[in-house]
């Protein structure tokens, strides 16, 4: 009897496969699509025959949509390296003096931070562009860079801040009646032990800065275009055709998806970080 | 020796706050000034009569917002954007919740699950929107192609629709790729809420007789609405900003016009900044009626701890 009743259980708890399976399904089939695509040769390409598998592997639309994007491929590349290094630097220096100077203000300036993060772009958006004329930095990568810098303070200081509040004050205490001071705790005690913080921090500025659209087609003139902005501007055109935007699609998602795929962990983190709580 | 002593951790702890304050200030004045500043600065040109390439602050009171009201196009943008939340909010929310339940049931291959629902997250709303524009291919008969045309072979004609070309609803196709692209994210949010019931609860209730059905229902979900109330608000304001998901499916077409999109083309396509700076500043309004409550919430929260 148990032995029975303990087989039906097993048997239903495994139809919870179904729709997980359902579900598989519908987050892959935009993949399956870019992938099938992007892998047919040109003559095989049809959108009547959008879901076929190629009858043989072929990379023309990586070949030609690699030759439109290349340039906003580099320049993404030089502009979300400097992007992220730096402002996760300015996070990891603020969230230490955050999380352990109280001084008058500080309980004003976490919820300030904390609106930085959720405000509509849009609404500095015209400033911006202004600012950015004023100081002779519109059209080009830097300009892009220091909005990324800018605009990611808030996120990189709290979640640094987060991490640090964690540390035991005991061992920051000992440093200083060993002489160590502000910078030299930092530099000696707290930059050490930072390392899952920045790899968090680092990963999300990537993401963020790479994926991002609004600043890069505000800021940027044609030849200094990210990748994102070019694919975008890649499908309204009608001279380049489906299988091409799909191949750039993956192009475009690749940088990222690696990082989701060997570093998902703490892409994760970063991502609650981000959402729940500064 | 003690006073001397004190003496010079004092020293250290004044020297200590000039630096402190020299490492900060930069990044606070930088926060200040292109946050508050720039919004105070918005707020200015949505008062102005600024239309074209030359700035013009010529004061003119509400003029800008006073139009915007009696802009039909304005309308049409707050219609898109209450559509386009609901069916993104409800949508992510029913679908996460649901996929957290079931990898909630420890079942083999979780964290394969997971990793694959939330793989989206790592993608840019443009390559989204580039991909699913083709999906949602709209043609019909023999150009049948995407979504439209899996349906048909699948002999289920009646799912076959007009996707984002479907007059007023087309923006909840739009939504449709969001929620391919939101709803891992709320997935785990509901999982670590799942995560935090602690066992023994559950096990109580099993005791006393309670079916796994009733579990859920009278324990675990209402110790979800912290997380839905979280969930909300952060899918809330995604869907307020939305922009680059619709310019990558659609371009700039007026039938799924938003604020975001009719605030670009304002300002960038016909120099309008006055009225463009308007639309940023309701924009800003409408998020900050969700996010405010929300910080206000968060940091008492952490004060209490």
């Amino acid at each position: 009897m148990s032995a029975v009743h303990r087989h039906f259980r097993l048997q239903r708890r495994y139809l919870l496969y179904l729709p997980l399976l359902f579900m598989t399904v519908f987050y892959l089939i935009p993949m399956y699509v870019v992938v099938v695509t992007g892998f047919k040769g040109f003559e095989e390409v049809n959108l009547r025959t959008m879901w076929t598998l190629p009858s043989r592997i072929r990379f023309d639309n990586y070949v030609e949509a690699y030759r439109n994007l290349a340039p906003s491929l580099w320049n993404s590349i030089n502009m979300v390296f400097p992007a992220a290094i730096i402002s996760s630097f300015i996070g990891s220096i603020n969230g230490f003096v955050l999380s352990r100077w109280k001084f008058r203000g500080a309980d004003i300036i976490f919820p300030l931070l904390l609106f930085g993060m959720f405000i509509p772009y849009q609404s500095i958006l015209i400033p911006l562009v202004e600012f950015m004329r004023m100081i002779n930095m519109y059209g080009g990568l830097p300009g892009l860079i220091l909005a990324h810098i800018i605009y990611g303070i808030p996120i990189t200081t709290l979640t640094f801040r987060n991490y640090y509040a964690t540390i035991p004050k005991e061992i920051i205490e000992a440093a200083r009646i060993d002489g160590a001071n502000l910078l030299k705790t930092y530099r000696h005690i707290i930059l050490p032990v930072s390392m899952p913080s920045f790899v968090v921090v680092l990963i999300w500025q990537f993401t963020s800065a790479w994926n991002d659209f609004l600043f890069a087609v505000v800021l940027t003139k044609p030849e200094f275009w990210p990748i994102t902005v070019a694919l975008n501007n890649m499908a309204g055109s009608q001279i380049i055709a489906w299988n091409v935007q799909m191949a750039g699609s993956l192009l475009t998602a690749l940088p990222t998806l690696l990082v989701y795929i060997f570093l998902g962990r703490y892409f994760l983190r970063g991502l609650m970080a981000g959402a729940l709580k500064g | 020796m003690m006073n001397k002593f004190n003496q010079f951790l004092t020293r250290i702890r004044n020297q200590d706050t000039l630096t402190a304050i020299a490492l900060v200030a930069p990044s606070i004045v930088a926060v200040g000034v292109f946050v508050y500043g720039f919004i105070g600065w918005s707020l200015r040109v949505s008062l102005s009569a600024w239309k074209g390439l030359l700035p013009d602050y010529t004061w003119v009171g509400l003029q800008n917002y006073i139009e915007l009201f009696s802009d039909p196009r304005f309308f049409v943008d707050i219609r898109n954007t209450v559509i386009f939340t609901i069916v993104f909010v409800a949508g992510s929310i029913l679908v996460g919740l649901s996929l957290a339940i079931l990898l909630d049931q420890n079942l083999p291959g979780e964290n394969f699950f997971r990793n694959l629902f939330l793989f989206p997250m790592a993608i840019s709303f443009i390559v989204t929107g580039v991909v699913w524009r083709w999906l949602m291919n709209p043609a019909t008969g023999s150009r049948i192609s995407g979504l439209n045309q899996l349906f048909t072979m699948m002999g289920l004609d009646f799912l076959v629709n007009a996707w984002h070309t479907t007059p007023k609803w087309g923006i909840a196709a739009v939504a449709l790729a969001a929620i391919w692209q939101m709803s891992g994210f709320t997935m785990a949010l509901y999982l670590g809420g799942l995560r935090s019931v602690p066992e023994e609860l559950r096990e109580a209730a099993r005791v006393d007789g309670a079916n796994e059905f009733q579990i859920y229902r009278y324990i675990v979900l209402p110790m979800l609405s912290p997380v839905t109330l979280s969930a909300l608000i952060i899918l809330g304001h995604i869907s307020l900003k939305v922009f680059d998901l619709i310019i990558a499916i659609a371009g700039k077409q007026l039938p799924l016009d938003v604020p975001a999109i009719y605030m670009w083309q304002a300002t960038f396509d016909g120099y309008f900044f006055g009225r463009g700076a308007a639309i940023a500043i309701l924009l800003l309004l409408a998020v900050s009626l969700l996010i405010i409550p929300y910080i206000y919430f968060n940091v008492k929260n952490e004060a209490d701890l």
